[in-house]
């Protein structure tokens, strides 16, 4: 039996997989759509959007922070980028993700200001910035979409076509993307020297800061990768519907946050990995379409999901650890010769 | 009354292998560090007042002092975090040191390991250790071999063996102190200061972390131990520098030093040298613990405490003691044995099981346990015995509430401003005082007082004392645990001794010297 | 992020900090008046008083679990379930047609809905030591998600005209809904004044283990704070379902922040520990007053939505200000520069 910690498995990880391969094998039994090409590569589209939020939310919740204005700065990030290209002649790719991941690191940057430099805790900044944010960009636009994006957004483009015997399978660009925002994360959080200090932040916050980890630099790195993160997520959302929607991520941030909890990060801080944010999105995902090829009606998946994370928090909380805060208490030391 | 004057004798040298195995101190070398001259100021309060310190290579050091006499500050100045006020002199290997920053000491190889170890718990231990790498002005690849290579090598070197990919949080205290010393050494420290090291160590732990001591000495390398506990103070060092109220008293070999005397220079108080000698004969007992038993903590423990008794609990620390005791106040569960309250075997299934049925438990930890620090003296006083306060409509009486604050503040002498002021504006003698009034109020058969002067300044215990006895003297049974034996040997009519969760012996202060029971505990 | 707590003295709530929000109140809605003419009038009175309850119920269900160190994410849909429950009984025995006895039924269901989700939440976060956020943020989900799901996302409309006049009716000219938050307000106020789970809730918000070793039941605490929460969501959904004549999951979702800002503008502390009902009371009126009067100068919704979160920003960054000696050193710097006193 490998070491699977030494592949970056954990415990939570393997449940995770555990769980999807019962439900897969579930589904395949029970519906003749599911272990298709076509079913899965779509699914793996839908869900690329939400991946990439995923591993930007984790490097915050790592951080020991919690933002949900994510999905809303992505909203007003799409729009700002729809206008930059726009006013600049039309574009390209590169110059999508340019505006993109600057305009959301700026949102990110915002968020971050308040939180260090003002000191205000991350959940109420967040809230206050989710209806500035929204509020604003509904305002502002007066829920008006964009429709005429320049070509190279709107133009669907395939990674892989295949005919199969159940239909097309077409994996789009989101899921490229996607892969390089995810090996991206991975290389911060794992092999660079800044990604260690954003875990031993929320780790230990007043350790960080007596070893002389830089506190304000760290948060805007974190909120900032967050924006960034989510801008990029937005322009992929926006070219796999083709339009630009102000109020289409509206709500997304709670979803993701569930999926990355559900993959082991909490809001403590110190803790999280990107396989397991990874794999709580595929498993809302399939949650969500197996309840859809079930026949299920979709109103069901918000009451699922928030069932299982209560009860995966319930059962994975080290039970009373964290409610003895003291030294003593939670130091006690057992052994005598 | 009787006199121990004439038993405070100068111990005879102690065998310890600490000192044998230390480099003795050769005079004739530059010291490592040398400071004269050492003030701060703090918005107009000193401090630190002209302090001297210096440290010889390779030697091991104590600094003692009781809380608030400027160890901390000292540290503080030594490692770069405050600037001490001009005229200092500073000296590291004879050369004077100039702009003294956190990074700059770091560089001289000057480290501190605080009490709460400042680890990260989720990180494994190598990168712990080796965390230093992790830092820098530039973002840069992380070298896991090379960190691990880096671990191992220190670890070695210690003599322990810890499995580099565990998580710090899975580490018992002592394996993360060692781990603590690990990354400083790291550093290439000269120079380690461990601040309560063995606060919450077993025996077994303590002497495994003393023999790192030793190999860190006989490498050259300096530590200072940053202490109160006279027990650690006079077992591991060879010299001690002594401070009080921010001010140098003086540096002292070890050899030859008593507790008492000890204490004398870092209280500045002459003990009053009289053992209690009340009759107890005649009165009831009121807790009786038979074979009490909880794996891993204590075993087969069993004592009785009379009405109008204080029985004192001394030992080193990982005795047991204060396992003990939250047993007592039901906090833990023991796995065998029975503890009876007037005769009645008690099963107490929570601390407040314990408080119904007259225990009461003044913890060691004030500021975190004791008291709720941010909220008002009022209500910290009340917080046990609200039950009590209720009027007719199932509500909190105010005036009930309120006479009974006033009550006890008088009763106790308890100097305040207003009882609506947090109790963090109190001096720790007087918060120490609310903590006693919370505990009377709830009227118990039993007091336990786990070391109740820690962080009381020495004007102030001799007074937290007089209510002791005046409470003793009133009926109640009283369990006094403390690490100092001068003050378990002149406050109680009897002493237990535990070690490694057993009562080994029991001792009548009078009957038997004060330097026989230190040399029993510390042999 | 952790960031330190700033050490609070438990300074006698001097009437000091209720002068200061009168006062804001006053400046509000002279500058109100001002702004419209149609403002000082009997009408926005009338308007103010009918919306007030919804947005003060939402802020007293807010209210424990900030003082107690945690929050509640879930007071909306926490309350529109209990509407649904409510619902659900009127229309199981008549609908529109139903009783009395079936209206006081409802309300029963209404309340023990609210209190049960509630109950479950505290019963997590008090043996568990999960984070308050996390588990109320859950609990938000699956009860959006349970609520969308019995409702297919529509309205549930279709009560008796008892309950219509509950929510827009007036009792000696004020509007029933008033009275019930007043009396809401009134109980909170001695719940945290003068019973042991009030003194709980400070002291648990301070320090939990210390409270714990004075011999404070506080799993039992904790449980019973946000069952007590949830409770007042179940007051608040049976208000919003009287108001409306129906119900909608999602409905109130607007008022999560504005009863967090009010309750942080009600000097409430946002690390736990400190908070009283009155000045929290009078600052829901001044949001309630800038409310209407947004209202009444026509702006956009989404525009409103928007000013309440700067508006939450601002109230945060001024805490920060004031906590940082900003305003003392102005005012020192003012007597000195008056040739006043010296420093």
């Amino acid at each position: 039996m490998p070491d699977l910690r030494k592949l970056g498995i954990g415990s939570i990880e393997a449940l995770l997989i555990l769980v999807i391969a019962v439900m897969v094998i579930g589904l395949s039994l029970t519906t003749s759509t599911f272990l298709t090409l076509p079913n899965l590569f779509d699914l793996l589209n839908q869900s690329s959007v939400n991946i990439i939020f995923a591993v930007g939310l984790l490097v915050v919740l790592i951080a020991g922070g919690i933002d949900i204005s994510f999905a809303v700065g992505a909203s007003v990030v799409q729009y700002l980028t729809a206008l930059t290209v726009m006013r600049l002649g039309g574009g390209n790719w590169a110059l999508g993700f340019l505006a993109s991941a600057a305009f959301g690191f700026l949102m990110g940057a915002i968020n971050a200001t308040f939180i260090y430099r003002f000191r205000i805790v991350s959940i109420v900044v967040t809230i206050a910035t989710f209806n500035v944010f929204f509020g604003g960009l509904m305002f502002l636009t007066g829920g008006v979409s964009i429709y005429d994006l320049p070509d190279w957004w709107m133009n669907r483009v395939s990674l892989i076509t295949l005919k199969t015997s159940s239909g097309v399978a077409d994996l789009a660009l989101p899921v490229a993307v996607m892969f390089a925002t995810v090996v991206a994360t991975w290389f911060l959080l794992r092999r660079t020297t800044t990604g260690r200090q954003l875990y031993a932040m929320g780790d230990n916050p007043e350790a960080a800061r007596r070893v002389g980890i830089n506190i304000g630099a760290m948060h805007y790195i974190a909120f900032g990768w967050l924006g960034m993160m989510a801008g990029i997520a937005g322009l992929m959302q926006a070219h796999y519907v083709q339009e630009v929607v102000p109020n289409a991520l509206y709500g997304r941030e709670l979803d993701v946050l569930a999926a990355v909890v559900l993959g082991g990060a909490r809001l403590g801080g110190g803790r999280g990995t990107i396989l397991g944010a990874i794999l709580g999105i595929l498993l809302t995902a399939i949650t969500a379409n197996g309840l859809n090829l079930l026949g299920i009606s979709p109103y069901a998946f918000k009451m699922i999901i928030g069932a299982v994370i209560l009860i995966a928090i319930t059962l994975s909380s080290g039970g009373f650890a964290k409610l003895v805060g003291s030294r003593f208490a939670s130091q006690r030391v057992k052994a005598f010769s | 009354m009787i006199s121990a004057a004439s038993q405070d004798r100068p111990a005879p040298e102690r065998r310890h292998a600490g000192a044998a195995s230390v480099a003795v101190v050769d005079t004739q070398r530059t010291e490592l560090l040398k400071l004269d001259n050492i003030s701060k100021i703090f918005g107009g309060v000193k401090a630190l007042q002209s302090i001297k310190f210096d440290v010889m290579p390779g030697e091991v050091l104590c600094l003692a002092g009781e809380n608030g006499c400027g160890k901390s500050t000292l540290i503080k100045v030594i490692s770069g975090v405050y600037q001490p006020e001009p005229d200092a002199v500073m000296l590291m290997d004879g050369q004077s040191i100039e702009g003294l920053d956190p990074a700059k000491a770091r560089e001289l190889g000057i480290q501190v390991i605080w009490q709460d170890l400042a680890l990260f718990p989720e990180m494994t231990v190598a990168e712990n250790i080796a965390f230093e790498q992790n830092l820098g002005p530039r973002p840069r690849l992380v070298n896991y071999r090379q960190m691990k290579v880096a671990a191992r090598r220190i670890l070695e070197r210690l003599g322990v063996s810890i499995d580099l990919g565990r998580s710090v949080r899975s580490l018992s205290i002592a394996q993360r102190q060692i781990v603590a010393i690990a990354r400083a050494l790291v550093a290439d420290a000269r120079l380690v200061f461990m601040d309560e090291p063995t606060a919450s160590l077993s025996h077994a732990e303590t002497e495994a972390l003393l023999k790192i001591v030793r190999r860190l000495s006989a490498d050259g390398i300096a530590v200072v131990f940053v202490s109160h506990r006279l027990a650690e103070v006079l077992d591991v060092c060879t010299r001690v520098t002594v401070l009080r109220d921010g001010q140098y008293v003086g540096t002292f070999p070890t050899a030859g030093m008593t507790q008492t005397r000890l204490t004398e220079l870092m209280t500045g108080r002459t003990f009053d040298y009289a053992v209690r000698t009340t009759d107890l004969s005649a009165a009831p007992i009121v807790l009786q613990v038979a074979d009490l038993t909880r794996r891993g903590e204590y075993d087969a423990v069993s004592f009785a405490v009379r009405k109008g008794e204080i029985l004192g609990v001394t030992g080193r620390l990982g005795a047991g003691r204060t396992e003990l005791a939250l047993s007592l106040f039901g906090m833990t569960r023991p796995g065998a044995g029975s503890i009876s309250l007037d005769g009645k075997k008690l099963s107490l299934g929570s601390n407040r099981d314990a408080i119904r049925a007259g225990i009461a438990y003044v913890s060691e930890d004030r500021l975190q346990l004791g008291l709720v620090q941010p909220q008002s003296i009022g209500d910290n006083t009340v917080a046990a015995v609200l039950d009590d306060l209720l009027d007719a409509t199932r509500l909190i009486s105010l005036k009930k509430r309120d006479s009974l604050i006033t009550d006890w503040i008088q009763q106790l002498a308890v100097k305040i401003g207003k009882p609506e002021d947090a109790v963090s504006t109190l001096s720790g003698g007087n918060q120490q005082r609310i903590v006693l009034a919370k505990w009377l109020a709830t009227n118990p058969k039993l007091l336990i007082l786990d070391s109740p002067t820690v962080g009381v300044d020495v004007g102030a215990r001799a007074g937290i004392f007089a209510i002791i006895h005046k409470l003793a003297a009133q009926g109640m049974a009283i369990l006094l645990i403390s690490d100092e034996i001068p003050e378990v040997y002149f406050n109680a009519d009897r002493i237990l001794h535990m070690r490694n969760g057993r009562v080994v012996r029991e001792y009548v202060p009078g009957a038997t010297s004060i330097d026989q029971i230190e040399r029993d505990v510390h042999a | 992020m952790k960031t330190s707590s700033s050490q609070r003295s438990a300074i006698a709530f001097v009437p000091a900090d209720v002068v200061g929000l009168l006062g804001f109140l006053a400046v509000v809605v002279v500058a109100m008046s001002f702004a419209s003419d149609r403002f000082f009038s009997a009408d926005t009175f009338v308007s103010v008083a009918f919306q007030l309850p919804e947005l003060g119920l939402f802020t007293l269900a807010m209210l424990m679990p900030l003082i107690s160190g945690g929050f509640n994410l879930a007071v909306t849909f926490t309350a529109n379930i209990s509407g649904l429950a409510m619902a659900w009984v009127l229309h199981a025995h008549g609908g529109a047609d139903a009783g009395a006895g079936v209206i006081i039924l409802g309300i029963a269901a209404a309340l023990a809905t609210g209190a049960a989700s509630g109950w479950v939440m505290g019963a997590i976060i008090a043996r568990t030591g999960a984070s308050p956020i996390l588990v109320s943020l859950s609990m938000m989900i699956f009860l959006r998600g349970l609520g969308e799901f019995m409702t297919h996302g529509g309205d549930i409309s279709g009560f008796p005209p008892a309950v219509l006049v509950m929510g827009n009716g007036l009792l000696l000219g004020v509007p029933v809904p008033l009275w019930i938050f007043a009396g809401c307000a009134a109980v909170w106020h001695v719940v945290m004044t003068r019973s042991r789970l009030g003194f709980a809730t400070r002291m648990i918000g301070s320090n939990l283990e210390a409270t714990r070793y004075s011999g404070i039941a506080t799993t039992r605490a904790v449980t019973r704070i946000y069952m007590l929460s949830g409770l007042m969501c179940g007051v608040a959904g049976i208000v919003m379902l009287a108001s409306f004549n129906s119900v909608r999951v999602g409905h109130g979702e607007a008022f999560l922040l504005i009863s967090v800002l009010a309750c942080f503008l009600g000097r409430v502390d946002p690390f736990g520990g400190f908070g009283r009902v009155v000045p929290v009371v009078i600052a829901l009126v001044i949001l309630q007053v800038i409310a209407s009067g947004l209202n009444l100068l026509g702006a956009n919704q989404h525009l409103a939505t928007a000013l309440w979160g700067v508006f939450l920003l601002a109230v945060m960054l001024l805490r920060w200000a004031w906590a940082n000696g900003f305003f003392q050193s102005l005012v020192r710097r003012r007597v000195t520069a008056s040739g006043g006193v010296t420093q």
